[in-house]
């Protein structure tokens, strides 16, 4: 517990934790974003969330060494992964929408070691980095230091997801995807074109994943085995903040980022990931008995 | 159905054919060694530079005529097969080595992980496995009777540091009970053993160890570590956590302009910091097993720098040391097996067991458990975006600089020099 007293006597350093939690938890949030939206209209969880995030790191590691500029680089990224998604829709995923969800855990589970291997054999195993080249903040005499490339990271993720909001609000095919979420049924009834929708649903997340790759490598590095984390990150996000609340994963995303900070400055870095599980799980339990709680009100 | 079944039968009638086969091994004038390496997976690039080291050792040991066994002189051969980065597949293929393609002698894989997997199985078949890439101390404390290696064992690769940092304190008339260390590992049995090694050095000069942190295996941020560094100040920031986490200590802590006054470091070179981070990676203090400016000489290769070269000329990368440690491997093979007079593996394992020779990549002498005890690794420190050896004393091509200039004194000099 030395740790906390040297928060307590260095308040300042909180502010360290919670800046980086939230600029940190922002990039997360977006790949849950796109991990919710693919979950909550098309019913399947896309194991392979990590792994498209790592191409989009890869991409945009490869257009840097041919002089593209690292930010210039996550647009294209992102466009290239929307195309690798609806190829990936039409070649796979379509299959199983519909499906038990196992299969589609299944499937994506499969699909994630391939793209794993594809990429090892591909760009080696190398760990690759980008030097950002932008300047780092300091405050207090260098006590909270927050580097450029985080900030540039967060505002980019939030761009990003103003512009999935916007997109899904205002336009027609956004107003479709919505409208399969909440009933794929009644929407291809009233003549949504429900395929075309799932087709363009996945290939968004590709794309959201691309751009947040982009930050990854940006930001810290890529190899082609980190998908996981992400996975599973992601997949703590949605859970935490329900399907199709943009808000709610932004929210949870930053939130989550701040706790794991916290916790790894207090009990240490080695418990740090079981803290974030341990929450989550505590988390599941408390919703459940509040839920419980209100299907005995109805009764 | 029908085809299935004929598919599976076609399936079976392959694979006892090929079990049938007799083995690559044992033909009239070449020695086979096997070896399974990590061509895929995460240990890839490693696995390479350990594949690339045997193979020039192969080839230049033949080329100057093979092992002498007797009056007979045998070429040397290696049996590859990938184990894909993973422990229980290792196993599998050692197996196979031994029990299918009837190899001579084992050479080891590459990490400490994948050394854990073969040792037992080698041991069973009491078959002599020279390694160069396994440095975790427990695979020395098993009884193993057929395994060696050529290397210094993890906890070596930080110990200098620590004694750089007494040698320092005592020059500024400090008393080493002030001197305060920071660690922080990935929670892996290599980097334990480097931390252990740190911690049993500190405590020998009354170091205090401030902060011991386990990263996750997923580390990708240690922002929580680092600022607890900013809070409490210490002497030294000692980081392992294979490339990973030399990379991510080098950026992050030059990043967040979090100062010390030394970082230390493990896997360096294979992790390119100097190419990928320039002037960042300025001061920062490296473990290494082994360096070009080495002046040991052996009949083969001649000295490391002459080794180097040849390397680099096969292969087209500067040798990492896990390339020449995986040479010297083959060539403790060479001498044993000569000495020996014989192909049999309990003759061979004796010889082993007596091995006192230099290679260029050091002197190596055995103990009972089978671990390196003529050999000292080398420690670098990154000094004007170059590796320059600071110890140890016989090898030094500079002295250490410690403490290393604040931040904003280094983001001056770096203006200087751009000019």
């Amino acid at each position: 517990m030395s740790n906390l007293s040297v928060l307590i006597d260095a308040p300042i350093l909180l502010v360290q934790l919670v800046a980086s939690g939230i600029l940190v938890g922002a990039i997360f949030a977006l790949v849950a974003y796109g991990m919710a939206l693919v979950w909550g209209v098309m019913n399947i969880i896309n194991i392979a969330q990590g792994e498209f995030v790592m191409l989009g790191g890869y991409i945009v590691f490869y257009l840097a060494g041919a002089g593209v500029q690292p930010l210039f680089g996550i647009p294209i990224a992102a466009a290239v992964m929307f195309v690798f998604g609806f190829a990936l829709y039409r070649a796979v995923i379509y299959r199983i929408v519909g499906r038990d969800m196992f299969v589609s855990i299944l499937a994506t589970f499969g699909i994630s070691i391939l793209l794993q291997q594809l990429a090892n054999q591909l760009f080696s195993a190398d760990i690759r980095t980008l030097p950002s080249g932008l300047p780092t903040l300091a405050f207090d005499n260098g006590m909270v230091t927050i580097a450029g490339v985080k900030i540039v990271g967060f505002v980019a993720a939030l761009v990003v997801g103003v512009a999935l909001f916007v997109f899904l609000r205002y336009t027609r095919i956004g107003r479709a995807i919505r409208a399969t979420a909440q009933n794929a049924r009644a929407a291809r009834v009233l003549g949504v074109d429900t395929d075309r929708v799932y087709a363009t649903t996945f290939a968004l997340n590709g794309a959201i994943c691309g751009a947040a790759g982009g930050l990854v490598a940006m930001t810290w590095f890529i190899q082609p085995y980190l998908g996981l984390t992400y996975t599973l990150r992601s997949f703590m996000i949605v859970v935490a903040a329900g399907l199709g609340n943009l808000p709610g994963v932004i929210v949870a995303g930053s939130a989550l980022g701040v706790l794991e900070e916290a916790a790894g400055f207090v009990l240490g870095a080695e418990y740090q990931t079981a803290f974030i599980f341990l929450l989550l799980i505590v988390l599941l339990i408390g919703r459940n008995a509040l839920l419980a709680r209100q299907r005995k009100y109805l009764r | 159905m029908y085809t299935t079944r004929s598919i599976l039968a076609a399936a079976i009638g392959v694979a006892l054919l090929a079990s049938a086969a007799p083995g690559i091994a044992a033909t009239d004038d070449s020695i086979v060694l096997g070896a399974a390496v990590s061509l895929t997976g995460k240990y890839s690039t490693n696995g390479k530079n350990t594949k690339d080291g045997y193979d020039l050792a192969v080839k230049v040991i033949n080329d100057k005529g093979g092992v002498k066994v007797g009056n007979k002189a045998y070429k040397l051969k290696v049996v590859y097969y990938d184990d894909e980065s993973t422990s229980a597949r290792g196993a599998q293929l050692v197996e196979r080595l031994i029990g299918q393609d009837h190899v001579d002698f084992v050479l080891g894989p590459y990490s400490s992980a994948l050394t854990k997997a073969i040792a037992p199985v080698t041991e069973k078949y009491k078959m002599p496995m020279v390694e160069g890439n396994g440095a975790d101390r427990s695979l020395f404390t098993q009884g193993y009777k057929y395994m060696f290696a050529v290397l210094n064992t993890s906890d070596y690769y930080l110990r200098a540091a620590v004694n750089i940092l007494a040698d320092e304190a005592k020059k500024a008339g400090r008393d080493p009970k002030s001197i305060k260390i920071a660690i922080a590992i990935e929670n892996d049995n290599f980097s334990q053993d480097v931390r252990d090694g740190v911690v049993e050095d500190a405590k020998k000069y009354g170091m205090q160890v401030v902060i011991d942190d386990k990263l996750p295996a997923d580390l990708n941020d240690m922002t929580a570590t680092l600022t607890k560094v900013k809070a409490l100040k210490p002497d030294a920031l000692m980081i392992s956590g294979h490339e990973k986490g030399a990379v991510l200590g080098i950026r992050q802590v030059a990043e967040q302009k979090v100062y010390v006054p030394m970082l230390a470091l493990t896997h360096c070179d294979s992790a390119q910091i100097t190419e990928k981070f320039g002037m960042e990676s300025n001061y920062a203090f490296c473990g290494s097993q082994w360096d070009v400016s080495m002046t040991y000489t052996d009949p083969w290769f001649g000295n490391s720098q002459q080794y180097a070269d040849m390397f680099k000329k096969a292969y087209n990368y500067d040798p990492p040391y896990q390339a020449a440690e995986s040479t010297a491997s083959v060539e403790v093979f060479a001498d044993a097996i000569k000495r020996a007079g014989s192909l049999d593996k309990d003759k061979v394992r004796d010889a082993l067991a007596k091995t006192d020779m230099t290679t260029f990549f050091g002197p190596v002498k055995f103990d009972a458990t089978g671990k390196n005890i003529a050999k000292s690794m080398v420690m670098y420190q990154v000094q004007h975006e170059k590796y320059v050896v600071v110890a140890p004393a016989k090898w030094a091509e500079g002295k250490p600089i410690y403490p290393a200039p604040t931040w904003d004194k280094r983001e001056t000099d770096s203006k200087v020099t751009r000019k």
